[in-house]
């Protein structure tokens, strides 16, 4: 069976949309950040996508997914690191209750 | 491998080299001479400063991947001066409890913010761009987190982290759709011809409002500003001051490179009016929401949205003057809200008061900061002797001189939200000299660091606007990059 482009890329884009609706909906900050990682990755996977389908001879698409995963775990890192912040400071990381500042 | 390419980036490498001495410094210096870190970094921050002026560079190092050219190396001169001043206004509260345990760390995070800033307004591909992006609002999260002891920052970081990822996730997703667009490479060259040959397309619009979307975020355009005041209110006075001015302005410039040079050959037909509404939206609600703020920093965070619409009429007007006026209007802004930020930062530092109504008669008591802060408002509101009425009057110019009558209309509208804004500065200047009550601010002799920064600003905002010679230099430096083709054909 041939696969086509679309056969990939609505998985892709289906999890794009998973990490926006957990992002907006999720009330753990830890489940916020794996939504956002998942956006993240369904980015990576539409590049490697696109560069494997659209086109095969060159390698920018798969320079771009390697330096984006790189970003995307420094990024993963402080976010956590600031989350245990948050913990520390309160015993909590229900978005619900990070609400000091609000309008 | 052509050594020769590094000299380019003297702007960066500047700023790395003085990364590495502050680091080096603070690492192996003995426990007694730590608290000179701050001069030091001062010092050979003030050195690159100056010289960046001096010696700029043209040329392209990386296979093409960074450029430089004069008007490049004009908003990074300015940026750089801008950077100075926050280090200056810093200086007291670094060496105070709350800065003191992590003094040199402060100094290292804004300098490597300041180095991704500086790649992402060099980069001619995407690649160097987020790489750029992404280092210079990482650290940024770390530095509005630096409060240790106070939850507001941290809660402040929590929410300027989530939303740079998300908002860096929405950008690459647009990137990707470029990405499909394009003939398998992401420098800007390439896309802009292959964008060009296409035209529109419903997979160009999604992927521009997506890239728009990601940029907004980051500037704090209306639908996306949401993190903004919070942000603002819950970071160290410095990081605020820093995030309000430095980061608003290379983003601003980084996005007048991706509109006008990337997708320029659509700007009539797609972006134009995406920027359109933008812009009305984040002017209006950024002023009517400034309003009801008392909290100074607070308030200064909704009247920096609104002053972000401001400076996206130079993108709108795609055209050497909107550019230069853009440029201009950054540098303004960057004296004009230091000024209001030093106030409140000494305000902050000797009493806590941040409110408005903590401002109430400050002028029986400290005249000379109530001064340095009208000054500033006046400024930021556009009233005429200073620097803002001058940078106002030429972006509205930039913006109408296509000859439009959209864009007529917006000015229009920007005129009109002038007004409101003034309403709403007013009221600061109200609180500090019309204010029958007894002042709240006790006597007080603010550090000789803040009062330097303050008298700076002050400086800039009576001259900025009355010394034409810099308004000319950032002309020449724009029409420079106009005739090299940064502006590709407008459809």
């Amino acid at each position: 069976m041939n696969l086509t482009m679309l056969m990939y890329l609505i998985p892709s884009l289906i999890m794009f949309a998973c990490g926006v609706y957990g992002f907006i909906t999720r009330k753990n900050l830890i489940a916020i950040l794996i939504s956002l990682e998942l956006m993240l990755n369904s980015v990576d996977l539409n590049f490697v996508i696109f560069n494997r389908f659209l086109f095969p001879g060159q390698m920018e698409g798969m320079f771009f997914t390697l330096f984006a995963i790189g970003i995307a775990a420094a990024e993963t890192a402080l976010a956590i690191a600031i989350v245990i912040n948050i913990f520390r400071s309160i015993k909590n990381i229900d978005v619900r209750k990070i609400t000091k500042m609000k309008f | 491998m052509n050594y020769d390419q590094f000299f380019m980036m003297q702007q960066e490498l500047g700023v790395l080299a003085v990364f590495l001495i502050v680091f080096l410094f603070d690492t192996f210096c003995g426990k007694n001479s730590r608290s000179a870190v701050t001069p030091l970094a001062i010092l050979c921050f003030g050195i690159v400063t100056v010289c960046g002026f001096f010696c700029p560079s043209t040329g392209e190092a990386f296979a093409g991947m960074y450029a430089t050219t004069p008007v490049i190396s004009a908003i990074k001169s300015i940026l750089n001066v801008g950077a100075l001043i926050v280090m200056i206004q810093a200086v007291n509260w670094v060496n105070s409890e709350e800065g003191a345990v992590r003094r040199g760390e402060f100094f290292e995070l804004l300098l490597v913010t300041l180095f991704g800033m500086y790649l992402m307004i060099s980069a001619r591909h995407f690649l160097l761009f987020i790489i750029g992006l992404e280092s210079a609002s990482l650290p940024l999260a770390a530095m509005v987190a630096f409060n240790k002891n106070k939850y507001e920052s941290h809660e402040a970081a929590v929410k300027y982290i989530f939303t740079a990822i998300f908002s860096s996730a929405i950008f690459m997703m647009g990137l990707s759709f470029v990405y499909a667009l394009s003939d398998g490479s992401l420098y800007f060259a390439d896309l802009a011809q292959s964008i060009a040959l296409g035209g529109n397309s419903v997979l160009l619009v999604t992927a521009l409002a997506f890239v728009i979307a990601g940029f907004g975020f980051k500037l704090s355009l209306v639908p996306f500003h949401l993190w903004t005041a919070d942000v603002y209110q819950g970071a160290p006075t410095s990081v605020t001051s820093y995030l309000s001015v430095i980061s608003k302005g290379s983003a601003a410039f980084a996005f007048l490179v991706v509109l006008c040079h990337v997708f320029g050959a659509v700007y009539s037909e797609i972006w134009e009016w995406m920027m359109y509404a933008l812009i009305i939206l984040t002017i209006t609600v950024g002023n009517l929401f400034a309003i009801r703020q008392r909290n100074m920093k607070r308030f200064m965070a909704f009247s920096s949205v609104s002053q972000a619409g401001y400076i996206m009429l130079g993108i709108i007007a795609a055209n050497v003057l909107g550019m230069t006026s853009m440029i201009f209007y950054i540098l303004v802004y960057i004296f004009s809200n230091l000024g209001v930020f030093g106030v409140i930062q000494s305000i902050e530092n000797k009493t806590g008061y941040v409110s408005m109504d903590d401002y109430r008669g400050l002028h029986k008591t400290n005249p000379w900061l109530s001064f340095a802060m009208t000054l500033a408002v006046f400024s930021l509101a556009g009233i005429p002797p200073f620097a803002g009425f001058f940078s106002k009057i030429l972006i509205f110019t930039g913006a109408v001189e296509s000859g439009s009558p959209a864009l007529y209309v917006l000015v229009l509208i920007a005129l009109i939200n002038t007004i409101i804004s003034l309403y709403y500065y007013l009221l600061v200047v109200k609180a500090m000299w019309i204010s029958p009550d007894e002042p709240v601010v006790p006597v007080f002799k603010s550090a000789g660091s803040e009062r330097f920064g303050l008298w700076v600003c002050c400086a800039g905002i009576i001259f900025l606007g009355l010394v034409s010679c810099i308004y000319s230099w950032i002309y020449d430096a724009s029409e420079l990059a106009a005739s090299e083709g940064f502006f590709i054909t407008l459809g």
